[in-house]
């Protein structure tokens, strides 16, 4: 089963624990995870289901290509890693 | 006479209480987190942070004291015939807080350009679907050239909460009777001399930077637009300039007397694309006789290389009127005791202020 981990710059305002999921998409990875906890869902997706213009998810180190239905596909071997994008000195 | 102010700032929250005659911080919260608009009412106290990675937050203390995150206003699901919508369906900030004027409820102004209503002290919300689903809403343009209009002012009629005004950046000023249930655009009498002729006193291209009303005559509304002052005796519909104002007529700030119609304060600054106050120094205009004439304040504020802005929701008046309160964008906070004449700076140095509000009730 895929598992998903959360930056560490999220632990000042909420819990988000690596967690381990079933899920066939990362779409569907996310929604196992926002079931239960459903204030981290606005941290990374803005309000139509999209990520965030600010925050980069990876699978396996290379960045998803559909950023808006977020349909790549996740094996069960496979490591998400939600991030936020860097910018700014 | 209110105590306590809390300070909206581009890194936290800071409340100040009013001690032995000094204002004193007394707390900071959400530190290194931008807090974007700020309401204490009710015994508690509003805050949404505008986090640039992760969204609009909002939280609220209650009253023992605790801070909680409550779930954000959200945008309902974008349509599949929106596709040429010039607006996004997706909070960008929560601009401002109003109290609605009914145990429980509150108004939330945001960008972009949806205002959100709860009925249970911030637990939920729900987005104004008629004013967001208008297809007049396409024609609002966004705030500094961007994408998001922001409803910047929300007047609850005193008398009568299901009266109420919005004033928008950049749309005009809008009018509901029947709590949201239809609105209409109401303002005329405004001008922007920067737009093409045909589009100068077109009332949706007005840009209301900021309204306030007088609480005890809430017909008497006073506006700082992009262009200059105007003052409303109906309410917001029908608008004179105030060419009296000194020593410019740009500002986005304004506090209107909570009891005396004619009284009202601005900050005003040198035009549009430079944003300082004029000659490097901080003043409040006040005028006492309806905006007929001006007094510029300087008492307590830096009249040398000074170049303080102060933004929309960062002055504010107490209740009785001798309070008042500003901040700026280098984090200069000021408060006068005697209805602006003289101004008071406590220690602090803080960030760049958006937001300064005195605790109601």
């Amino acid at each position: 089963m895929p598992t998903i981990s959360f930056t560490s710059a999220l632990k000042r305002f909420l819990p988000a624990p690596i967690v381990t999921v079933e899920a066939p998409t990362v779409g569907d990875a996310f929604n196992a995870v926002f079931a239960s906890r459903s204030t981290l869902r606005g941290y990374v997706l803005d309000d139509q289901g999209a990520l965030r213009r600010h925050v980069i998810v990876y699978v396996n180190g290379e960045p998803v290509n559909d950023r808006v239905g977020l349909t790549d596909p996740v094996g069960p071997r496979d490591e998400i890693h939600v991030f936020q994008a860097l910018s700014g000195g | 006479m209110a105590d306590r102010i809390h300070v909206g700032t581009r890194k936290g929250l800071f409340e100040l209480v009013r001690r032995e005659g000094a204002w004193e911080v007394v707390d900071a919260q959400f530190l290194g987190d931008p807090v974007s608009a700020v309401l204490a009412a009710d015994d508690a106290v509003y805050a949404a942070l505008d986090l640039g990675h992760f969204g609009a937050k909002l939280w609220r203390r209650d009253r023992a004291g605790t801070w909680s995150e409550l779930a954000a206003p959200m945008f309902p699901t974008k349509p599949e015939d929106g596709e040429d919508d010039p607006h996004p369906w997706s909070l960008g900030k929560i601009w401002v807080f109003e109290p609605g004027g009914v145990a429980g409820r509150l108004w939330a102004g945001t960008m972009p350009g949806g205002l959100f209503r709860s009925d249970d002290g911030g637990e939920s919300w729900s987005l104004n679907e008629t004013l967001w689903r208008m297809p007049e809403r396409r024609k609002w343009n966004g705030v500094a050239g961007g994408e998001q209009p922001g409803i910047g002012s929300v007047l609850v009629d005193p008398r009568n909460p299901r009266d109420i005004r919005i004033g928008v950046s950049t749309a005009g000023v809008w009018a509901t009777t029947d709590e949201g249930a239809s609105w209409k655009l109401i303002n005329h009498g405004m001008y922007a001399e920067y737009m093409p002729p045909e589009l100068r006193e077109d009332p949706i291209s007005q840009d209301v930077h900021r309204l306030s009303r007088c609480a005890a005559h809430p017909e008497v509304v006073w506006c700082q637009h992009h262009n200059g002052v105007f003052r409303s005796e109906d309410g917001g519909a029908n608008w004179r300039e105030v060419s009296a104002i000194r020593p410019a007529k740009f500002g986005f700030a304004v506090a209107a007397h909570p009891t005396d119609p004619k009284t009202a304060w601005f900050v005003p600054a040198i035009k549009d694309e430079r944003r300082i106050p004029v000659d490097g120094k901080v003043v409040v205009a006040r005028t006492r006789d309806g905006g007929r004439s001006f007094e510029v304040l300087t008492k307590g504020l830096p009249q040398r290389h000074a170049y303080d802005l102060v933004w929309r929701h960062a002055l504010d008046v107490d209740a009785s009127g001798e309070r008042l309160a500003f901040g700026s964008t280098s984090g200069g906070l000021w408060i006068s005791e005697d209805g602006g004449d003289s101004w008071t700076m406590p220690e602090a140095r803080l960030p760049p202020i958006a937001a300064v509000r005195f605790a109601l009730g």
